[in-house]
């Protein structure tokens, strides 16, 4: 999960990282208050999940408290690259700044360890640092267990050749950063920039972080991070419902078993749509093994409500989970749907494999619901659907 | 013979009390798997009855193999407690522990990892957040259904859980030396260049499954290691052509990140290095048996 800015900066702020005063707000007026606790200045600062805000006049300088209402009334609503401003933070406005550099911590997948990134080079796009002056940014991995000591901060400060009087400044910054990164189990925190001041301190002007879902038994304050009004409707209906689902933005519903399957079945539905009309999948949703009946209903409720959907591929392997029950599952859920009133009125194509498939198919056959055709191979199954989606476009 | 795991090995699950790993006993010790005992420190001393085979469950992974000479442990360890079941493992050095556990946290299986490598990895460490492993006619490590296939010469990698399941139907008839799932998470023990040199090394191979996903360069560089290193034929397939970017599909590793780990780039790179890689799982099984004359 990728959080907003402001959200980083409060977690920067809780580990003790360097940072400037903040607030967020959702309405202008709320700018007057704000700017005022910070002493009648503040910085107006656009709040979403996509780089190149500045350019795109999402930052403004306020003199006032009149001046901050007027910009934050400009930025709220603003479209950035498709995002649309919800939020601002008003932020303290910075001390003249001497210097710009980058930081970040991140796992490092092909190593399988974690990794430090730093440069004296902060402020832009650090991918295009790494492309234009790979030499300029330093990677230097971090052992999962040892960590980021202030004796390893120093040697990443070296290594990217940070200058010698911000040198020990930045180390502690470092050092705070990590605490940030684990504490919080998270997969990626970045400062671009982290400032040196005129006067000699080293703060963390704006940062990104992504927080790893899994690790949400353990922190509970994690789910108020999260970015409910922004998630589609249907994932969000879908993730209440503790499905897998991915919205897409084809015709062809999909459910599946196992995320590779899922991955797959949606691949071998984009081809045979080449044939039929340029029909793609509409979603991602793995039901997982053993999915019961009930599972089945609620995903099969999330396709079915999905406007965009024209036809449902339902592709199954059973493995563990023998067909026959995926089988009644898909049966009894139509039945579930129907008796809720819900107007079940989109074709099903359903592929059964696997074990106890011969059963499997004799339920859907005796079943003989109007809407649902059995196709037996993967291939011909996904032609099928496409077939019927692009009918129905 | 067979890649990490044969009928000679001996069994331990950690976290075989629990429902699923009772489940899962169950069917493995119906595949012929030898199943030596359980771990479970506060069950220590009990055994666990299975349609008749009695199976001991012990306090820790170092007194089941000291009593029992296991050398392979399988792990339904909830995602909680994986880290320290794995570092129990790692710190007996069992020789292969098999982790099932989906939903680990990363800063967790990069700490066990990190951990195993200090330790000189002696354990082999596969998954997280796999299937395990199958040598059919032999024995079975984690959940792979036994009565998919038989034994045969086509060797098996892939990230994935029921595509392993698919190529294996898809290719039945002509069976398999064994099949492994290294899993979907992005930090995982067992890569598919660990699985593509012992199936290279083993004389019972004649064929190699390789199955990938969108997420990391793992693909890459498996495709590097089979240019250099592996004289078998290799067949492909990558699932993820259509997953947009910046989206998590399923597997907390299968996300594409700007133009890092699209399957369209794995593809390019396993073409470059001669591997046939299939549009579809039934095109790639096509490939598969046109290579072997099945």
């Amino acid at each position: 999960m990728d959080l907003f800015e402001y959200q980083a900066r409060d977690l920067f702020a809780k580990h003790g990282v360097p940072v400037l005063a903040g607030e967020v707000i959702d309405t202008p007026e709320a700018a007057r208050e704000a700017t005022e606790k910070l002493g009648g200045k503040s910085v107006v600062k656009a709040q979403v999940k996509v780089g190149g805000r500045g350019k795109a006049g999402g930052v403004k300088l306020a003199g006032d408290a009149d001046e901050a209402v007027a910009r934050a009334t400009d930025i709220l609503g603003m479209d950035i690259k498709g995002h649309t401003v919800h939020k601002v933070m008003i932020a303290e406005l910075s001390p003249e700044i001497e210097a710009e550099y980058y930081v970040s911590y991140l796992l490092d997948r092909t190593n399988r360890t974690f990794l430090a990134m730093a440069s004296v080079q902060g402020g832009m796009d650090i991918e295009e640092v790494a492309e234009k002056t790979p030499e300029a940014l330093a990677k230097v991995p971090v052992d999962s267990n040892s960590g980021v000591d202030i004796a390893k901060a120093r040697e990443i400060v070296a290594q990217a050749k940070f200058p010698a009087d911000v040198a020990e400044g930045v180390a502690e910054a470092l050092v705070t950063l990590w605490e940030t990164f684990v504490a919080e189990d998270a997969l990626l925190v970045e400062v671009n920039p982290l400032v040196k001041t005129k006067d000699g301190r080293i703060l963390a002007l704006d940062g990104k972080v992504s927080l790893d879902e899994n690790a949400d038994f353990r922190q509970p304050d994690h789910e108020a991070l999260e970015d409910k009004d922004a998630a589609n409707p249907l994932e969000a209906a879908a993730k209440a419902k503790n499905l897998n689902y991915v919205k897409l933005d084809g015709e062809v519903g999909i459910i599946g078993n196992g995320a590779g399957l899922v991955m797959s079945t949606l691949d071998v539905v984009a081809y045979a749509g080449e044939n039929h009309g340029n029909v793609k999948p509409a979603n991602f949703l793995d039901i997982g093994g053993g999915a019961s009946a009930e599972v089945m209903a609620n995903g099969l409720e999330i396709i079915l409500g999905d406007p965009d959907v024209k036809s449902v591929f339902v592709n199954v392997f059973g493995g563990i989970t023998a067909c026959d029950e995926v089988a009644n599952g898909i049966v009894q859920a139509l039945a579930l749907l129907e008796s809720k009133g819900e107007k079940v009125e989109k074709p099903l194509v359903v592929r059964l494999d696997g074990n106890n498939a011969e059963l499997g198919r004799k339920i859907l056959s005796d079943a003989n619901h109007p809407l649902v055709q059995r196709v037996d191979t993967m291939d011909g199954a996904a032609d099928k659907a496409a077939e019927l989606a692009a009918a129905a476009k | 013979m067979a890649i990490f795991l044969t009928k000679d090995s001996k069994v331990i699950v950690q976290g075989m009390t629990g429902a699923t790993g009772m489940k899962h006993t169950k069917l493995m010790l119906g595949d012929g798997t030898n199943i030596v005992g359980g771990v479970n420190p506060r069950k220590a001393g009990t055994s666990v009855d299975f349609d008749g085979t009695e199976v001991p469950v012990f306090g820790s992974v170092k007194e089941a193999m000291e009593k029992t000479g296991a050398n392979v442990s399988v792990l339904f360890v909830p995602p909680a407690f994986s880290k320290a079941a794995v570092v129990e493992a790692i710190d007996a050095e069992i020789p292969l522990a098999v982790v099932i556990t989906e939903g680990i946290a990363v800063h967790d299986s990069a700490a066990f990892w990190a951990y195993a490598n200090e330790k000189g990895n002696k354990t082999r460490i596969i998954g997280p957040n796999c299937p395990g492993l199958i040598t059919p006619g032999q024995s079975n490590a984690g959940i792979i259904p036994g009565d998919i296939t038989k034994p045969g010469r086509i060797g098996l990698v892939s990230k994935s859980g029921t595509l392993t399941y698919q190529m294996m139907y898809e290719l039945r008839d002509i069976g398999f030396s064994s099949a492994v799932g290294i899993g979907g998470d992005p930090v995982i023990g067992t890569t598919h260049i660990d699985a593509l040199a012992a199936f290279e090394a083993d004389p019972e191979t004649d064929l190699i499954v390789m199955i990938g996903e969108i997420g990391g360069d793992a693909e890459e560089r498996a495709a590097d290691f089979i240019k250099a290193n592996v004289t078998k034929p290799v067949v492909g397939y990558v699932a993820g052509f259509t997953a947009p970017e910046g989206k998590t599909m399923g597997h907390a590793g299968a996300i594409v990140s700007g133009s890092s780990g699209t399957a369209q780039a794995k593809k390019e790179a396993l073409e470059a290095a001669g591997v046939k890689v299939g549009k579809t799982p039934t095109e790639t099984a096509k490939l598969a048996r046109e290579i072997l004359g099945a």
